[in-house]
């Protein structure tokens, strides 16, 4: 008999080794994320993913299943710190949907719209970052850097490169990439690269193929953030949510 | 013509009216009246009094951003900043208008008569049709498309749906009705599927009847309050805009022509890329938006006219039957070679409405439409340049960006900024005629918003002259006194002025 976790009441099965996030994802249960990508080693940084267990928070990307774990995943409380979470995200960087390539494709956006983030609620701090654009192929945006560290563990683990580090503590925290000169340009990094690809706001774009997806056939057109995230990971199927619930553009389909 | 009325003298003697804001338009402006013991209006000026400031904070912006973040300067035209943006973008990787795709040119062409239909009928039908309808000095519960849809319930719905219309177009080729993408660098990044095509042929036979019905309605509001709209706000000025190389009037991509008031070409078939050589920008300190003209004309007489009256002017014919046979009514009804008329504004934009329902007609059954080659590309350069027709006039994007594609310069002469000489001397004019020495009431100052409006002025769209403002600004004690006065000149220069 397999070792079970009880999320929000419902028993779902483990294996040693698994996390509370991937025993969750295996089973259908969504929780909310942005640093965590199952093929990389967990980060545990953007605290998303908070889950409550056994009476206590801890990331459920880093914290590893075990017998008899009672954990709550959508509570109004969770739900509502997570909204604090990514609303303290958008209002640190300089995060413009209407204007972004990265709109309908970005996580960042799209995990706002399935939290029901309606405004940025704490004033915008409008730091002054730059844009690395030294490089032929690659863009760094570090306005919209949202220190998740995927760039850093790919390129580390996938790419075996070492191009990008975080840098500072607290509000001084940046990306910085393996130069002296501290441009792209001077990396070896190359286009086709994990690393280039994982970003999960704008921050590192392929230069020139902005916009190149028309509205409609962008990732999350017409899926919510949670379809997205279980059907890439392999779980059984969800239900579709209602036509009312769809984010991120209108419905392309004729005499709506 | 009333330029003394642009600065009085003894101002601080003079009673200060004013009409802010400025309703039924895109954006805030406001008006300011000065007069005299005797009510006699002494200055009258049209303040624009927002400020945008698009061309500094897209400098440091890759340039293929540049048409979706330029299209939010508006909601009403953003497709005209998209498609200026995109051909400037498109000579930044060297695709220049004849190398354009066919499919991709023609898609951009009909995305932009979707974005002129719909920008027109909002303009004739929203914001005119009340004080065409009801009378410039109508109570005010009237001036409003509510009170159209229940007095005149055919033409509110027809206008209502003829603007929808433009939309949908725009959705079906940009994705959305309002801040779509669709062009990109070189191209678009989608065509027509022949569902899309046909659900869009469904009402186009309708649309084209209701566009004939309003050029039919606009003539007969004109032509039964003559002389009255051939002299209202009227201007005999030059005229400026694009046509194609046979002189057919052109919305999306052709060559510079301008004409003065008698009729006589000015300038014909410049490439526009060459704009600097003959447009030149003047600021003035009292309102953030600049004052361009045409260079060899000097500043005094060099202002133009832009927008659909100057285009139907400015052109020969009009290539689709039913927009050229009102084009030919229109042109005959003053007997002159240009219609000077400023309340012919509406008049010609219904017009264009009729050409657009027309073009896009064509542009459907053309199945070049739902083709896929798409995107051409050639060889960087580092400087673009796109002008179009927008539903207010001809619109310039100029671009300068470096090796890393990154923008490092912009330059954006908007539609609304060259008929800014034409909006002050048309409320100067108003103000003395209509409205010096009488007794100022709400619906005697809306013949001042009326002279506006003919326009369709953007507001919104036209205040970026950031850097080269002059400004004025003061410090004043509770009692009302100066006590000082910084002034920023228009070289940057700044003064302090105790005196």
């Amino acid at each position: 008999m397999s070792k079970t976790i009880t999320i929000d009441g419902k028993i779902i099965p483990f294996e040693d080794g698994q996390t509370i996030m991937d025993a969750a994802m295996a089973a259908g249960v969504y929780i909310p994320h942005l640093c965590h990508q199952p093929e990389f080693t967990p980060h545990g940084s953007c605290k998303l993913c908070t889950v409550n267990v056994n009476g206590r928070n801890c990331s459920a990307c880093t914290f590893p299943a075990l017998e008899g774990q009672d954990i709550l995943n959508e509570t109004e409380e969770l739900i509502e710190d997570r909204k604090k979470i990514t609303q303290m995200l958008f209002v640190e960087g300089n995060h413009f949907c209407p204007s972004c390539e990265k709109t309908g494709n970005c996580q960042l956006q799209a995990v706002a719209y399935h939290l029901n983030m309606l405004d940025n609620h704490f004033p915008l701090f409008y730091p002054d970052r730059e844009v690395d654009a030294s490089h032929a192929e690659v863009m760094i945006d570090h306005n919209r850097c949202i220190f998740c560290t995927l760039c850093v563990r790919a390129s580390h683990e996938k790419d075996g490169k070492d191009v990008f580090a975080i840098s500072g503590r607290g509000i001084h925290k940046h990306l910085i990439v393996n130069a002296k000169s501290g441009l792209l340009k001077d990396t070896d990094i190359d286009a086709s690269d994990q690393a280039v690809h994982i970003c999960p706001t704008g921050a590192l774009l392929v230069k020139r193929t902005g916009y190149q997806v028309p509205i409609g056939e962008r990732i999350y057109d017409h899926k919510q953030i949670d379809q997205v995230a279980l059907a890439a990971s392999g779980s059984r199927p969800v239900a579709a949510l209602p036509p009312s619930m769809a984010v991120g553009t209108e419905n392309i389909k004729h005499g709506e | 013509m009333y330029e003394h009325l642009e600065t009085a003298e003894n101002r601080d003697s003079l009673k200060r009216v004013v009409v802010d804001p400025v309703s039924r338009v895109e954006g805030h402006g406001k008006v300011t009246l000065l007069l005299d013991a005797d009510n006699k209006v002494q200055q009258a000026r049209l303040h624009i009094v927002e400020f945008r400031g698009f061309e500094r904070f897209i400098q440091g912006r890759p340039y293929w951003e540049l048409p979706v973040l330029v299209q939010r300067l508006c909601g009403i035209c953003p497709v005209s900043h998209h498609l200026a943006a995109a051909k400037a973008i498109d000579q930044l990787v060297g695709i220049d208008p004849e190398n354009l795709p066919v499919s991709a040119d023609k898609l951009r062409r009909l995305l932009h008569f979707g974005q002129v239909l719909q920008s027109h009928a909002l303009h004739f039908f929203h914001l005119s049709s009340p004080d065409l309808l009801f009378g410039f000095e109508s109570d005010i519960s009237k001036r409003s498309v509510i009170a159209v849809l229940a007095e005149y319930p055919d033409i509110g719905v027809q206008g209502v749906k003829l603007r929808k219309y433009g939309q949908e177009v725009i959705r079906m080729v940009s994705g959305k009705r309002i801040h779509g993408t669709g062009a990109i660098a070189g191209g678009m990044n989608k065509s027509l599927t022949k569902a899309e095509r046909d659900y869009l042929l469904e009402d186009i036979d309708q649309m084209i009847a209701w566009s004939a019905a309003s050029v039919a309605l606009i003539k007969k509001v004109h032509c039964s309050n003559l002389p009255f709209y051939d002299e209202f706000a009227t201007l005999r000025t030059n005229y400026l805009g694009l046509t194609k190389p046979d002189g057919a009037l052109e919305l999306y991509h052709g060559g510079i022509r301008a004409k003065n008031e008698h009729g006589e070409t000015i300038i014909d078939h410049i490439d526009y890329c060459k704009y600097n050589d003959y447009i030149h920008e003047e600021v003035r300190s009292w309102t953030y938006m600049k004052f361009p003209y045409l260079l060899s004309l000097g500043q005094e007489n060099g202002w133009y006219r832009v927008g659909p009256l100057a285009r139907v002017n400015n052109c020969d014919y009009i290539d689709t039957p039913l927009a050229e046979a009102a084009r030919v009514e229109f042109k005959a009804h003053s007997g002159e070679a240009m219609v000077h008329s400023t309340l012919a504004f509406h008049w010609t934009r219904l017009i264009e409405v009729l050409h657009c329902a027309e073009s896009i007609k064509t542009l459907l059954n053309d199945p070049d439409i739902m083709g896929s080659d798409l995107v051409a590309q050639g060889e960087k350069r580092y400087e673009g340049i796109g002008v179009i027709e927008a539903p207010r006039g001809t619109l310039f994007h100029h671009y300068q960006v470096d090796e890393n594609d990154i923008v490092t310069k912009a330059n954006l002469i908007v539609s609304t900024t060259s008929n800014n000489m034409a909006m002050n001397e048309s409320v100067r004019q108003v103000a003395a005629e209509y409205l010096s020495g009488r007794e100022l009431t709400e619906p005697l100052l809306n013949n001042l918003e009326v002279a506006i409006r003919a326009y369709d002025p953007c507001l919104s769209c036209a205040t970026h002259a950031v850097g080269k403002m002059p400004l004025q600004l003061e410090l004043v004690d509770a009692e009302g006194k100066v006590i000082d006065k910084l002034i920023k000149h228009s070289d940057g220069q700044i003064e302090r002025d105790n005196a």
